[in-house]
């Protein structure tokens, strides 16, 4: 086995897109937390992302094959990390998500995600290319383990980031259409089940969303509040710094989770498409890594990113449209925060850590 | 090396190109869809955000005596607005608003309702005159509570107890429901405007033009910038014709019974003094009015809400008698006609008693003594012989059973019977001995007691009718209302030997021989009629007891005037059972002596100007003043100033010029007129067992009984100004 790898093979095109991505979102950070306490927050973000490239570099060094080779002990540290949440984990806003490393705030559920792109591909890469109902089930309890235990911390959006895992997963991994169909109506009769299992805020997010004009100061507000700011913007947009909803704080959260909506707010209809654009290129360009993939495992872990990504950017962007309910998920690459900085960017690391083992053999 | 050679389908990789290719273009439709198709809507959503109309009220005008003194005044107080484009469940915060405010919950909740139909950059206003922990309340949650706003508001300052308050009359809001009705819907919800007095048919004087300031707001309900700022336009102030010191002495001659004064100029019709009581107090309206005081006032049945100086429609009583001798005079009936009184006379088979019946009788009387005695018997005869319809000719031209046109609303016109009259009310013809009734007005004619001063003003007057107002004409622009018409004069066209007769005749009922000696005053020279009016008729008053009786006590009536001939003043007095017109003589004279007096004594002063500084006297003013007491703060009192003319200072709210006279009221005055007491010659009544008691102020003019030391006189320097005189 050659162990030749060059940065000639690194997907710098990839990175360029990303960090053009990123600093829409920085510059979008700044404008919206421009006269909040959250200003210069901005600046962080940068750290977060120049942390987060640093890191995309030390792991594309490293040969994926033996990241898949450690996913049973990666999957352990996982579930364990999860029930230290569970057990010393700071209750912030209601839910007990995050652990304190010092003077980190850590936030064990992105990582999860992580390792679970990486065991869905390493089970996958080991099955033929049928996918029997066994092999079903045992994805499913895989990703479905800790997915219950984020859901009782309780993270719904994060938890549902975990889905779009499994079902890339066993789609590439040749389920067959029976299945997902048997799958789907299960689904559809569990749901009330699960409407059930939902914490009161929760299902006032899904009512309003349905239904934002029958509570418009609380939780349909911000659904409101979001079209009202993405509808003023116009074609050509408010321009920066000057999106009133953005930054008369009308717009709730607008440098986090509703940061699409503040920047729909400020460029316009053209900028919005643009940025929309970008992640579409840079989504294709990950499948097209997946096509290139130098084995099976590769491709899964490449598509197991296209999934989640895709998957966030589908609901956070449909949030703010008023397609999707609020679940609080972030957008990747644009929203502030360390946490989902770091998740993508180790992300892409393993992705580039594939391509450029595209020749090998 | 696992599965190596078993690659990923490429046809699925495709599928999830293509799948993602759709999920971009839902997204790409979403953002289209609002950016682009409903762009428009969303930008009026994201301004109505951000940007907040406040109102500026502006100050309704002030109101003036005729020597500019104030009467009625506005005072700063804080109102609650809920702004209801702030984009907030209002309903939702309606309970915590409520609590905050006071305010029954239910009972805002059916206003939001209600204000639902409104536009809603509209505010509402919740509260007004807020308490201080109401204003700290609001202030306090800013944050939680972004749609609540104050705003300062001038709120009327009436003079209190009810002074002038029917002149003046009342503000009110226009309320959400009054919106509907078309005379209304020129207005905003919140708007103060005029319901009755001169504050409801000058309001579009008196009230000014709102102005609104565009303010930029946060979530958080921070101004943040300012976007436009549109002036309010203050009300104009508006002069009466008023007097002060004559309306006082008008309150004070009413002594709070029930009644009406009315004192004009019948050279121009200028109001001087109008009163009409039981009164209401109009700064009880100025703050919302509750439910159950307004029923309390409507239903009360001394009708405290009527003006009765122009919507009392009763009986004129011998007062007619003056129509009735201009009319025989003019007609050259009167002249030759001399009758005998024996206490009453019979017409038609029926007979009519003369007031006199029963204490005698008037003997040989002819018109003059007819009048200064009112003889019944006589007036009998005149109108048997003028017939109702030269009667109803007179009385016509001048100007009863009609509106005066004076300017205050709901004036009533009274009734002045006719044949057509009859035929057109009743469909029944007229009976000749109606017409008896009518002599002594009585029957059907009903008049107001402006009515009768402006006849009565007009027959003294050499038969000029003038047309009666409250405020100056020529401070209004041009074509407002009919204040054109306030110039106008009529001339009946009065034979001078008639005029003569009449007036000499009118000067003679209060001296010693006529029917109200009590009223003379020495050195004026005063002249009048008296009149007392049974409520109900002579054949009912028969069937009921005593006690039932007093119930129904005859209306006592007087106008009067000074001098006798064109004079510069009439008096009409109305006091509601006040049985005897001698009473109503008395209260009238008290006035026209209080008329005199002021004219007298600013003569005084002219001649001695530059001098006038010299003495340390006193003169006495009326006006009205802030008074300062801790319970109710700024409510504006009515009364008399002794003001110090020591050269040092002039109160602001005195009249102009009256510093430097020496000439304070005498109280000897009054004293001489009860020494005729005893001469008085009541109508209809006996005149010995009911003396009449004499009347209750004591000699010297007092300020009302609540004219209490002004605490903190804010409009007047307190240095130089001391209350009116203390009992």
């Amino acid at each position: 086995m050659s162990r030749y790898i060059s940065f000639r093979d690194f997907d710098w095109v990839l990175l360029v897109l990303v960090l053009l991505i990123c600093s829409l979102g920085v510059l979008e950070i700044y404008s919206a937390t421009l006269s909040t306490k959250f200003m210069g927050v901005h600046l962080k973000q940068v750290y977060w992302i120049l942390g987060g490239v640093g890191l995309m570099f030390v792991v594309s060094f490293f040969n994926y094959q033996a990241l898949l080779e450690r996913v049973p002990l990666l999957y352990l540290i996982s579930i364990a990390s999860l029930v230290a949440v569970e057990v010393f984990g700071k209750k912030y806003l209601g839910a007990r998500r995050w652990v304190q490393l010092g003077s980190f705030h850590f936030q064990p559920s992105e990582w999860v995600k992580l390792v679970l792109i990486l065991a869905m591909a390493k089970y996958f890469a080991e099955t033929k290319s049928e996918c029997t109902a066994q092999d079903i089930v045992k994805a499913g309890a895989l990703v479905g383990v800790p997915m219950l235990m984020v859901l009782v911390q309780p993270d719904l959006g994060t938890a549902l980031t975990y889905i779009p895992i499994a079902v890339m997963g066993l789609f590439l991994g040749g389920m067959k259409a029976r299945h997902a169909l048997v799958i789907l109506v299960l689904g559809a009769l569990l749901a009330p089940v699960g409407w059930h299992v939902l914490k009161p805020y929760q299902r006032d997010r899904l009512t309003s969303f349905m239904e934002p004009e029958a509570d418009p100061q609380r939780h349909g507000y911000q659904v409101i509040q979001s079209q009202v700011a993405v509808g003023s913007g116009g074609i050509f947009g408010k321009g920066t710094a000057h999106g009133s909803q953005t930054q008369g704080q009308f717009l709730p959260v607008p440098h986090t989770d509703f940061i699409f909506a503040a920047f729909a707010e400020e460029h316009g209809f053209l900028g919005a498409m643009g940025l929309l654009l970008l992640y579409f290129i840079v989504l294709m360009r990950l499948v097209q890594n997946a096509q290139t993939a130098p084995d099976r495992a590769g491709a899964f872990v490449v598509m197991g990113v296209v999934a989640v990504l895709a998957f966030h950017v589908l609901v956070n962007v449909g949030m703010v449209v008023g397609f999707m309910p609020v679940t609080g998920i972030p957008l990747p690459l644009m929203s502030y925060g360390g946490s989902s900085v770091l998740f993508m960017f180790l992300a892409l690391g393993i992705v580039m850590n594939i391509r450029m083992r595209r020749f090998v053999n | 090396m696992f599965g190596r050679d078993e690659k990923v389908s490429q046809l699925r990789l495709t599928a999830v190109q293509y799948v993602l290719l759709g999920i971009f273009l839902v997204l790409a439709f979403g953002l289209w869809r609002l950016q682009v198709a409903r762009s428009g809507y969303y930008s009026t959503l994201a301004e109505q955000n951000r940007i907040k109309q406040v109102p500026i009220l502006a100050p309704r005008g002030k109101i003036l005596d005729r020597e500019g003194r104030i009467i009625v005044d506005n005072y700063p107080s804080f109102s609650v607005l809920l702004l209801r484009d702030q984009n907030r469940d209002l309903q939702a915060d309606a309970d915590k608003i409520a609590t905050g405010l006071h305010i029954p919950p239910d009972e805002l909740r059916a206003r939001l309702k209600r204000m639902a139909a409104v536009p809603g950059y509209q505010p509402l206003f919740l509260k007004d005159d807020i308490t201080p922990d109401e204003l700290a309340f609001i202030e306090s949650h800013k944050e939680e509570l972004p749609e609540l706003d104050t705003i300062t508001v001038h709120r009327r300052l009436y003079p209190r107890n009810g002074f002038m308050a029917h002149i003046i009359g009342y503000v009110g809001q226009v309320s959400e429901d009054m919106l509907t009705q078309p005379q209304w819907e020129l207005y905003n919800p919140g708007d103060i405007v005029g319901m009755s007095g001169v504050e409801q048919y000058y309001n579009d004087i008196l009230m000014g033009k709102n102005g609104s300031r565009q303010v930029l707001v946060n979530s958080r309900g921070k101004e943040v910038g300012t976007l436009s700022d549109v002036a309010a336009v203050p009300g104009k102030q508006l002069k009466l014709t008023i007097d002060l010191d004559l309306q006082i002495a008008a309150e004070e001659a009413l002594e709070g019974r029930p009644g009406a004064i009315v004192a004009m100029d019948p050279r121009n019709g200028e109001i001087l003094a109008m009163v009409s009581r039981p009164a209401f107090d109009p700064n009880e309206f100025a703050v919302r009015i509750t439910r159950d005081e307004w029923n309390q006032l409507v239903t009360d049945p001394g009708k405290p809400l009527l003006n009765k100086a122009i919507q009392a429609q009763l009986a004129p009583g011998s007062v007619f008698k003056v129509i009735m001798a201009t009319a025989g005079l003019q007609e050259g009936i009167a002249q030759n006609l001399v009758i005998t009184c024996g206490g009453g006379k019979t017409f038609y088979g029926r007979f009519f008693k003369c007031w006199i019946a029963g204490h005698g009788s008037h003997g040989t009387v002819g018109i003059s003594k007819a009048i200064y005695q009112s003889c019944d018997s006589y007036f009998y005869t005149l109108a048997e012989k003028l017939g109702i319809s030269r009667i109803a000719k007179y009385a016509t031209m001048l100007g009863l059973g009609q509106k005066t046109g004076i300017d205050l609303p709901q004036e009533v016109s009274g009734v002045m019977p006719s044949e057509e009259w009859k035929i057109k009310n009743f469909k029944q013809k007229w009976y000749a001995g109606e017409t008896i009734s009518v002599g002594i007005g009585q029957g059907a004619v009903a008049t107001t007691p402006i009515q009768l001063a402006r006849a009565v003003g007009a027959v003294t007057s050499d038969g000029v009718l003038v047309r009666p107002h409250v405020a100056f004409p020529d401070q209004f622009p041009p074509g407002f209302k009919q204040v054109a018409n306030y110039t106008d004069k009529t001339n009946i066209g009065l034979d001078q030997e008639n005029w003569m007769t009449i007036t000499d005749a009118l000067a003679a009922v209060v001296s010693p021989i006529g029917t109200a000696p009590s009223a003379r005053l020495p050195g004026i020279d005063f002249a009048g009629k008296t009149g007392s009016a049974q409520t109900i008729s002579n054949q009912l008053k028969a069937k009921m007891g005593s006690s039932e009786k007093s119930k129904y006590k005859d209306n006592g009536w007087f106008v009067g005037v000074t001098p006798r001939r064109n004079p510069e003043i009439v008096v009409a007095v109305l006091l509601e059972e006040g049985e005897h017109g001698y009473f109503a003589a008395r209260a009238t004279a008290q006035v026209i002596k209080a008329y005199v007096e002021k004219q007298r004594t600013r003569q005084t002063q002219v001649a001695k100007a530059g001098g006038a500084a010299a003495g340390s006297k006193q003169a006495e003013v009326a006006a009205v003043w802030h008074e300062g007491d801790a319970k109710t703060p700024d409510k504006m009192q009515a009364g008399r100033f002794t003001v110090s003319a020591d050269g040092k200072t002039k109160p602001v709210t005195a009249a102009p010029g009256v510093g430097g006279t020496d000439k304070p009221t005498s109280p000897a005055d009054l004293e001489t007129t009860e020494s005729h007491v005893e001469m008085a010659h009541p109508e209809t009544e006996p005149p010995a067992e009911s003396r009449p008691t004499p009347p209750a102020t004591s000699p010297e003019l007092q300020a009302p009984p609540a004219a209490k030391k002004p605490g903190k006189p804010t409009i007047t320097p307190a240095t130089t100004v001391v209350p009116g005189r203390q009992p």
